[in-house]
């Protein structure tokens, strides 16, 4: 769906998506990297199930909610990758104490 | 940058670091006040300069003269003596000015003798059907992808709505060697002749030639398709095409990605929770603060500068911003106010800014069915709920969108309405017979955005505090 330009000279970072390394790139946002992985990152809503994936990019649509680091509904549009990062995609509700 | 505000209270608090809150900021502590400017991102800029100072971007004219206009000014913030927060999340305002900010985790108030808030704009709802489904995007989307990570369209991409920022968008990601297949534009007909009154201001101002110019480098090289009256995303889980009526026509293309765009409106949620006044603004189409020519509130000691004041563009918002700067220097630091430009000379500037603003809004008011939706199209994305479900709920007696919360959960979920609210607004006065004015808006409450109970847990508390509410 999205490609990376080859002007983009940032330094790579490693994530982990659901335990498979993922390259971002240092500045990506943690929606971004995963956008631009290629893998298949949608999430399912809390209330149907339903597949999503984020809308706006820029805080306000609440689609792009993601598990970071065990701390569940983050807006991952919000938060720049680190190395070592753990991502979780969410299938449907949240957990409690998650 | 990320650290928690040094100190409990401020002359002057700014929300949002885009241009309107960069101007502000830079104003304000150039004044010699006590200025904190706060901002939910990695870095400033806002949405019209985002990333500016980390872009990956080498080639300057692929983003183009405007995006990097911002640059003056972010140095000009850094070189003020204001303290910047990123990644900031300002969660709580309320009219004694007490300001509730979340950042890195924790939580904690502050107290400003004058609030100036610059929280912007955000894209208007653009609720078709299959607007929910993966692969469709906000154009804004895709620009804060090109912005701040460089990444471009990469499948069969179309581009659908109308405004400035769809001709923008579709020129960077070509520059960007991106891919864009088809752009619809839903601009009605006859807006072109209802804008014409508007025309001469237009003509004379900037937004004219640049306009020109974006549209003809974006028209050599993507077919454009004019004049849509229908317009739906639709695929199994995930986009598989869009389809749409031109002309009586209707045509199915296959797609990867539809970014959709109808303009934007102020973001007031932080405002409304405040208990600003917003009246609902016929020509915009959408709920805009009650301000006086200082950008002053109805809430003593808070402004509204920017696009979060009614949708003026960037070179608008850093005037307003110098303008409810140089207002909160008169009002706490007379003396040095006096050395600054005179109001009268930043408002003459920002009619200049102003000018081809009601042509742009009338020859780009979206058209009713893009705004309105029908039958089983999603209006509220977070709780799922379809304008049938809304019509249904006025049949047996919602009144308006906060009784509709008790019988559909509208305007309920995470984003809290920025997503529906207009619509709802819309969609329950046509159901009625009301106007927008009379049906309102959501009552919006802190926390304004979600935040953890460890987060508010962590605010600090005095020995009174814990006493108050500590048996023994």
């Amino acid at each position: 769906m999205f490609k990376r330009s080859d002007q983009d000279n940032r330094p790579p970072v490693q994530i982990f998506v659901d335990g498979a390394a993922v390259a971002a790139r240092e500045g990506d946002t943690v929606s971004a990297a995963l956008l631009a992985s290629g893998r298949d990152v949608r999430r399912a809503t809390a209330v149907s199930g339903a597949p999503r994936l984020p809308y706006c990019m820029m805080g306000v649509c609440f689609d792009c909610l993601v598990t970071i680091d065990g701390v569940g509904n983050r807006q991952g549009c919000l938060v720049p990758v680190a190395e070592g990062m753990q991502i979780e995609i969410q299938k449907s509700k949240r957990e409690i104490n998650r | 940058m990320s650290a928690a505000p040094k100190r409990d209270s401020y002359d002057v608090v700014v929300i949002g670091a885009g241009p309107a809150g960069l101007a502000a900021a830079a104003n304000a502590a150039e004044a010699g006040l006590s200025t904190l400017l706060l901002d939910e991102n990695a870095g400033p800029g806002g949405q019209v300069w985002r990333a500016i100072a980390s872009t990956p971007v080498r080639e300057r004219d692929h983003l183009g003269a405007d995006y990097w206009a911002g640059a003056d000014l972010v140095d000009a913030v850094h070189a003020s003596g204001a303290e910047i927060i990123q990644r900031a999340t300002v969660w709580s305002l309320d009219r004694h000015l007490d300001i509730g900010i979340s950042v890195g985790g924790a939580s904690a108030f502050v107290k400003a003798r004058r609030v100036i808030l610059a929280t912007g704009a955000l894209e208007r709802p653009f609720p078709i059907p299959g607007w929910t489904l993966p692969g469709v995007m906000t154009a804004g989307a895709a620009q804060t992808m090109l912005k701040s990570s460089a990444l471009v369209p990469d499948g069969r991409t179309v581009i659908a709505g109308q405004g400035p920022l769809l001709w923008l968008l579709a020129a960077q990601i070509l520059r960007l060697g991106g891919r864009v297949d088809r752009i619809l534009d839903t601009t009605e007909r006859r807006n072109y002749l209802a804008a014409l009154p508007h025309a001469f201001a237009f003509l004379t101002s900037p937004f004219f030639a640049k306009g020109l110019a974006l549209m003809r480098e974006v028209r050599a090289k993507v077919p454009v398709v004019s004049g849509l009256s229908e317009l739906a995303a639709a695929g199994d889980g995930q986009l598989a095409s869009v389809s749409y009526v031109a002309g009586g026509r209707r045509e199915t293309i296959l797609s990867d990605l539809l970014l959709l765009h109808q303009g934007v409106v102020p973001n007031v949620n932080l405002a409304m929770a405040a208990g600003i006044e917003h009246r609902w603004d016929d020509r915009q189409l959408c709920w805009s603060p009650v301000l006086d020519q200082n950008g002053n509130s109805s809430v003593e000691g808070i402004a509204i500068a920017g696009d979060g004041a009614g949708i003026g563009g960037a070179a608008a918002a850093v005037l307003r911003g110098r303008i409810a700067a140089r207002a909160a220097a008169d009002a706490l630091a007379p003396a040095a106010a006096a050395r600054f430009a005179p109001m009268s000379t930043i408002r003459a500037s920002l009619a200049q800014a102003e000018r081809g603003r009601a042509f742009l809004d009338t020859l780009f008011r979206p058209a009713p069915q893009f705004r309105i939706p029908s039958g089983d199209t999603i209006v509220c994305r977070c709780e799922e709920v379809t304008s049938q479900d809304i019509l249904d709920a006025v049949a047996i007696g919602a009144t308006g969108p906060n009784q509709l919360k008790a019988y559909r959960r509208a305007g309920m979920g995470p984003c809290q309405g920025r997503l529906c609210g207009l619509t709802v607004t819309e969609l329950m006065g046509q159901a009625r017979g009301k106007s927008p004015q009379e049906i309102g808006y959501y009552r919006i409450r802190a926390p304004v955005k979600p935040i953890t109970l460890a987060e508010l847990a962590s605010i600090p508390k005095t020995e009174a505090d814990i006493k108050a509410v500590v048996r023994g």
